[in-house]
């Protein structure tokens, strides 16, 4: 006997310990499970009791012992139950939990003498059921051991004794679907069906080397096949044979197709219908020697049904697979990889009706496959069809990952006739359909720039109700512009915010050189412009004839359709040196509007301009009071002295909202002042260029709707520098100017702050009310933890929805992260901020 | 606020607010300073003036994290300028046993009609003028209010909403005060902040003996009591301010077609319920959704109504669908009944599951609150992804218009379109032969003969499945 006894039991599956009371279990899975993987029945009637030996709450027990195994093995963890499990029933509803999540089951039977189990519980006080017990729980063991196997198990690993089970060792075997460790880069090959010459060609277009029957990746490629490597075309054998080499060398993955599934079959002889170009393979494969045809079965037979590669980022499956299936093994999941999620119709061709799983499809894996053909290889929600009907006169495709680059080569000829025309499938191609389920409710967003964000339920509320009554469809937007944080309160005399706060915040990050660019004061516009509307179709999906647009921080169109049609037009042609030096189809800027007026026009009038003529009104009034009663000898000077300096005050809040209202705002005065190119066609610009580069590329754009973004670069390191910048500040302010926006200069750490924002002394009494200047002590006194928080996090959305959109991915997760800075803007924080 | 009075002695009016005309007496508010003293102080003519003092930043303060609208208003507004429910509040406390009408120096002169002139410079008046001369006038006062423009460098925004007002007549002194107590913070209307639920003694019994025979009682009671708003509000509110609107504009567009005449309004909204529930019970629809319920008038006729099996009703804003669970009294239900209804927030140009499986979905007075570049998402939702056995949609007849005196634009705020006859029918054939429905065409209200009805209803009805049993 050995000394070991090895256990291969799946990685992620359920298993089943099957035992009689004291046989040991509990101890077993301690000895070789996690705690959190063992859920035993005895624990979940103590859960539902109190006492875990309450048999009369046994089946409560078992509805919570089956609803935690069964949500972990929805969650893909492996999971040990403790049980007795000798009756049949009770293992039965273990195999179904397990075969209902696709998950594989193993039995552990620990079989130790009925002496030793008696004697062990008889050492246990809470114990005291009689011998009897034992004697027909072991019985029904005896009984069921034998078959186990057929009810469903995948492996039954029965231990004889207590030695054996002390000898036990447990090796977990990951499913052979996983090849996670594999991580490209791929070449992933659509549909071959036999046309093998056309196979060749696409493999020395991709960069192989092909010498006769094998081939070869110089820069070490791995090819990928998504089945249907057979019927209907010419030289299936050829196909074969290439394929087979290539797998056998390790320089190709193949997946199983329904075309090899069916050929299998014929091949062992099992009666089946030879239609749909069977008889080709069957007629071309009978030309061949015996021991090939062998070779072929074994190689078909060998093949799984999908692979997840790349950790978890790439699923091949020949016809697609949703998440819940992915590294799952059951007949279902086999079923849908090779022949798609059918609905059991079948369609006016005769050919089976397929739901379309892509639509709905939110994972994060890309899911590759093959099966159904398409005119042209189009991305959907993360899926992509790489069948284009070679066979059927298409062309041979080939995706390559993870560059996401497709490369066809067209077929030869028409090898077979289609029994329907090619044409996309309408309802899988729609792009713009968003779910609710997208966006409502608690969610957690990975970003690259501020790591996990949590969106709470009732924000996401807030903005869905916003996004969905006002906001710009949602394909157009790819962006959304954060929140900013002033710099830390000054100081200095007669100061809420100046300079020199700022550019000591940013040394504090580590962060050496600033920019520091004119803050406009208008509203925060992102223009998004094609260069036509077939660019617009191209890119954005958008096929109502327009070709870009500009909206506001929450995704509203600024103006009109038809204004926005100008205004658009005005900037594309703006724009035009930078669509030609980027050499692109569209551009996003982001950008300032100008004047505040054209957008905020109703609140100036409600509020601000409402504010001071009430203070112009009411000041002078009460002065004259105070004076008529100073008169008459009171004493009120103290009051009159504040009064004096409040109408003062009041004056100055006048002038400065007056200072952003053009009396005339029809769209010919409306300008942009952008001041970063926030993303072109394949590049998220925002993420990789410095301020420095984006304003000089800016720096070229030259017509009337363009304002131009002052700004001057400063050395922290340099007294002078600051000083000067801070000068050039004061002199911004004093003439009317909002103030200011510090930036590093170069691409920082994700510690610093994006941008801080400066602003003017008398700009902030429109934020601070117009006698802020008098309690600038208690106002220093301000927390900006929340609200920087919250500017790291939305601007790290918005990168991360700028790369998810130039790197190709579904419009679904694009909105997500933009739905998120939406929300985030709803969370309460100091509004003076 | 300045009290004068020409009772001789004027100087009496010293006594009557228990303050001193040769004094200056100072009285801390939670919000502020509020003075008391005498601009003048003669045998003829005596007038004290009260002078808040109002410090924004410990209102803004005391509000603290709770208060309903966690805005910029809150630290830029007219509070420190304005005569509002603070100037109210400061008003009762400093003159407060004058208002009760005690004076025990002069018993006799707090029980007298007096000359009085009340002088308010800076009043807001929602409404305007008018609405000063409304409420004061029918208490006996002659009413003086004087607009002030918004700013004179831009006289195209107007006028303020602010009036000067000057009110003078012969009155208890109590009473005036009494009266102001409670019609300060009517006219602002501004949001009441610190509104709790003692707000309804207060104002019976500031109101006694004036407010019951006042013929403007029901706008006064509504005012005073003022709004409210939940958690979402504040929400909301943050959004209208990320993008320089007031938070006014995110209100929910529940009052179906405001901007029409109410007398007409009112009517129409019955017909229009009546319509549709006739046409639910044609369709022999069971189970039934309201996409875009809102405070669930709809719903309620529904749920009462025998033969529906499951009334569910959706809405995109939380607080609408607050007022409809409040409307359906949710939290009240029995097991049997709360599993027939249902509410839920989904917005409609989202594919939504929950919105599967309904015999009939009610699309009333909702698309045309969608725009127009995102009606197509709105059509593949609702009779795409949800394709309920039938579809009820009402919108208004634009033609109809003409016929509403005094109607300018479109029938509400937040319409982004109207559609005639013509218009409406093509988009009901386009939709219908999209998604495999038939489409019949109805009118609901009063028919013009040759602008027909004012709301225009289309009813749809699956080809695939008749309807589900």
């Amino acid at each position: 006997m050995n000394d070991t006894r090895t256990l291969t039991v799946p990685a992620t599956g359920l298993i089943v310990l099957v035992g009689v009371s004291g046989s040991g279990k509990s101890t077993f899975a301690r000895d070789h499970f996690k705690p959190t993987e063992v859920v035993s029945s005895d624990f979940c009637r103590g859960l539902v009791s109190d006492d875990e030996n309450d048999q009369s709450a046994t089946s409560d027990a078992f509805d919570v012992l089956h609803y935690i195994v069964g949500t972990r093995l929805r969650r893909g963890l492996l999971t040990v139950v403790d049980a007795t499990n000798v009756q049949q029933m009770a293992r039965a509803e273990l195999v179904k939990l397990a075969r209902s999540h696709d998950a594989l089951v193993d039995a552990i039977i620990l079989d130790v003498p009925e002496s030793v189990a008696a004697a062990r519980n008889a050492a246990r006080p809470d114990r005291d059921f009689g011998r009897h017990v034992i004697a027909r729980q072991h019985r029904d063991l005896k009984r069921s051991a034998g078959r186990l196997r057929k009810e469903g198990f995948r492996r039954v690993h029965h231990l004889r004794g207590a030695d054996d089970v002390a000898a036990a060792e447990i090796v977990r075997e990951r499913p052979w679907n996983d090849r996670r460790d594999l991580r490209g880069p791929f070449d992933i090959i659509g549909d071959v069906h036999g046309c093998a010459s056309e196979l060749r060609a696409l493999l020395t277009r991709l960069g192989w080397d092909v010498d006769g029957d094998s081939a070869a990746h110089p820069g070490g490629r791995q090819a990928v096949f998504v089945g249907d490597l057979v019927d209907r075309g010419p030289d299936t054998p050829g196909v074969l044979r290439l394929v087979m080499n290539m797998v056998a060398s390790g320089a190709a993955l193949c997946v199983s197709g329904n075309h090899e599934a069916k050929l299998i079959r014929a091949l062992k002889g099992s009666k089946v219908t030879v239609s749909h170009g069977l008889a080709e393979s069957l007629d071309q494969l009978g030309a061949e020697p015996e021991e090939f045809r062998a070779a072929t079965l074994a190689f078909m037979d060998g093949l799984i049904s999908h692979y997840v590669l790349d950790d978890g980022n790439l699923v091949v499956a020949h016809a697609g697979l949703k998440e819940a299936y992915h590294g799952r093994t059951s007949g279902r999941v086999r079923a849908f990889a090779l022949y798609g999620d059918t609905t059991g119709e079948t369609d006016e061709w005769g050919l089976p009706v397929r739901y379309p799983w892509a639509r709905e499809y939110r994972g994060r894996a890309a899911v590759v496959y093959g099966h159904t053909p398409v005119p042209e290889a189009e991305w959907v929600n993360n899926t992509i069809c790489l069948d284009t009907g070679a066979v059927f006169g298409g062309k041979l495709t080939a995706l390559r990952y993870p560059e996401r680059e497709l490369v066809s080569v067209p077929a030869e000829r028409e090898w077979y006739a289609p029994a329907r025309p090619l044409v996309p499938a309408e309802a899988e191609r729609e792009p713009s359909a968003l779910r609710i389920d997208d966006v409502a409710g608690t969610r957690w967003l990975e970003t690259a720039r501020a790591g996990r964000v949590k969106i709470d339920e009732e924000n996401a509320a807030a903005a869905l109700e916003v996004m969905s009554r006002f906001a710009v469809d949602p394909r157009w937007l790819l962006y959304l512009g954060p929140t900013m944080s002033p710099a830390s309160a000054s100081s200095r005399d007669g100061f809420l915010e100046h300079p020199e706060q700022a550019f000591e915040d940013y040394a504090g990050w580590g962060v050496t050189r600033v920019v520091c660019e004119e803050k406009h004061m208008g509203s925060r516009a992102t223009a998004v412009l094609a260069k036509d509307p077939a660019a617009a179709e191209r890119v954005f999906g958008v096929s109502d004839g327009t070709s870009g647009t500009v909206y506001t921080r929450t995704g509203r169109p600024f103006f009109g359709p038809a204004d926005v049609a100008v205004l658009v037009d005005r900037l594309r042609r703006a724009a035009a040196p930078l669509f030609e030096s980027l050499d692109t189809d569209w551009l996003a800027l982001d950008c300032e509007l100008l004047p505040w007026s054209a957008k905020a026009g109703e609140l100036i009038k409600s509020q601000y301009a409402s504010v001071g003529a009430a203070a112009r009104r009411s000041l002078p009034a009460a002065a004259s009071l105070l004076e008529k009663a100073s008169a008459r000898g009171l004493d009120v000077a103290a009051l009159a002295e504040r009064t004096r300096q409040r109408k003062a005050n009041s004056g100055a809040f006048r002038d400065a909202y007056a200072a952003y209202c053009r009396p005339d705002s029809g769209l010919d005065t409306i300008t942009l002042a952008p001041f970063q190119v926030l993303a072109a066609e394949g590049r998220a610009l925002a993420l990789t260029e410095t301020h420095d580069w984006h304003l000089k590329q800016l720096a070229a754009l030259d017509a009337d709707v363009i304002t131009p973004t002052r700004h001057r670069f400063v050395d922290l390191s340099s007294a002078r520098e600051r000083q000067e910048a801070a000068d050039w500040w004061l002199a911004l302010t004093a003439s009317g100017g909002e103030g200011m926006v510090v930036k590093p200069a170069d691409l920082a750490g994700p510690k610093a702050q994006p941008a801080l924002k400066v602003r003017g002394r008398e700009y902030l009494r429109i934020i601070y009310g117009a006698d802020y200047t008098e309690s600038l002590g208690v106002l220093r006194d301000r927390r900006l933890g929340k609200k920087r928080q919250l500017a790291r996090r939305e601007h790290g959305l918005g990168l991360e929805a700028l790369a998810a959109f130039t790197g190709g991915q579904p419009l679904w997760k694009v909105h997500q992260l933009v739905f998120a800075v939406l929300a985030l803007e709803s969370e309460p924080v100091d509004p003076r901020l | 606020m300045t009290v004068s009075t020409t009772h001789v002695p004027a100087t009496d009016l010293g006594f009557l607010l228990h303050k001193h005309p040769g004094r200056v007496q100072e009285f801390q508010q939670s919000f502020g300073t509020a003075t008391v003293f005498y601009p003048e102080a003669s045998e003829q003519r005596c007038t004290a003036a009260l002078l808040l003092d109002v410090d924004a930043l410990r209102l803004a303060r005391a509000r603290g994290k709770d208060s309903p609208d966690f805005s910029l208003g809150q630290y830029v507004n007219d509070r420190s300028y304005a005569a509002s429910s603070l100037l109210g509040v400061a008003m009762a406390d400093v003159f407060r046993t004058a208002r009760a009408g005690r004076c025990a120096a002069r018993p006799e002169l707090a029980d007298t009609r007096i000359p009085l002139e009340i002088g308010i410079p800076v009043l807001p008046c929602r409404g305007g003028a008018e609405v000063a001369h409304r409420v004061f006038g029918p208490l006996g006062w002659t009413v003086s209010a004087e607009p002030i423009p918004l700013d004179e460098q831009f006289p195209g925004w107007g006028d303020s909403r602010y009036v000067g007002l000057t009110i003078t007549g012969t009155m208890r002194l109590a009473d005036a005060l009494s009266q102001l107590y409670v019609l300060l913070p009517v006219l602002d209307e501004s949001k009441h902040y610190w509104q709790g639920p003692d707000e309804v003694d207060k104002l019976l019994r500031s109101g006694e003996g004036w407010l019951a025979e006042h013929p403007d009682r029901n706008l006064i009671t509504r005012r005073y009591l003022g709004r409210r708003g939940g958690l979402t509000r504040v929400a909301l509110a943050r959004l209208a301010e990320t993008d320089d609107v007031s938070a006014d504009t995110l209100e929910p567009a529940d009052n179906e077609e405001a901007r029409q005449p109410e007398d007409r309004r009112v009517p129409l909204n019955v017909q229009r319920h009546e319509a549709v529930a006739a046409a639910l019970a044609n369709l022999g629809a069971r189970t039934v959704v309201d996409l875009g319920c809102g405070s669930g008038q709809l719903l309620d006729r529904l749920v009462k109504t025998p033969g529906f099996t499951k009334v569910a009703g959706c809405d995109v804003s939380a607080r609408s669908l607050q007022h409809a669970a409040r409307r359906l009294r949710l939290d009240r239900l029995s097991e049997r009944q709360a599993g027939r209804v249902e509410v839920f927030q989904s917005a409609l140009t989202y594919e939504d599951d929950r919105l599967k499986g309904f015999d009939a979905a009610v699309l009333m007075e909702v698309i045309e609150h969608v725009d127009p570049p995102r009606l197509g998402a709105l059509e593949r939702v609702v009779f795409g992804t949800a394709h309920p056995g039938s579809v009820v949609v009402t919108t208004p007849n634009r033609e109809y218009n003409a016929l509403y005196e005094g109607l300018h634009g479109m029938r509400h705020s937040d319409h982004r379109f109207e559609w005639d006859r013509a218009q409406f029918t093509a988009w009901a054939d386009r939709v219908a032969a999209a998604y495999g429905y038939a489409v019949t065409m109805h009118g609901i209200g009063e028919e013009d003969d040759t602008r027909g009805t004012p709301t225009q209803m289309a009813v749809f009805t699956s080809e695939g499945d008749s309807s589900s049993e």
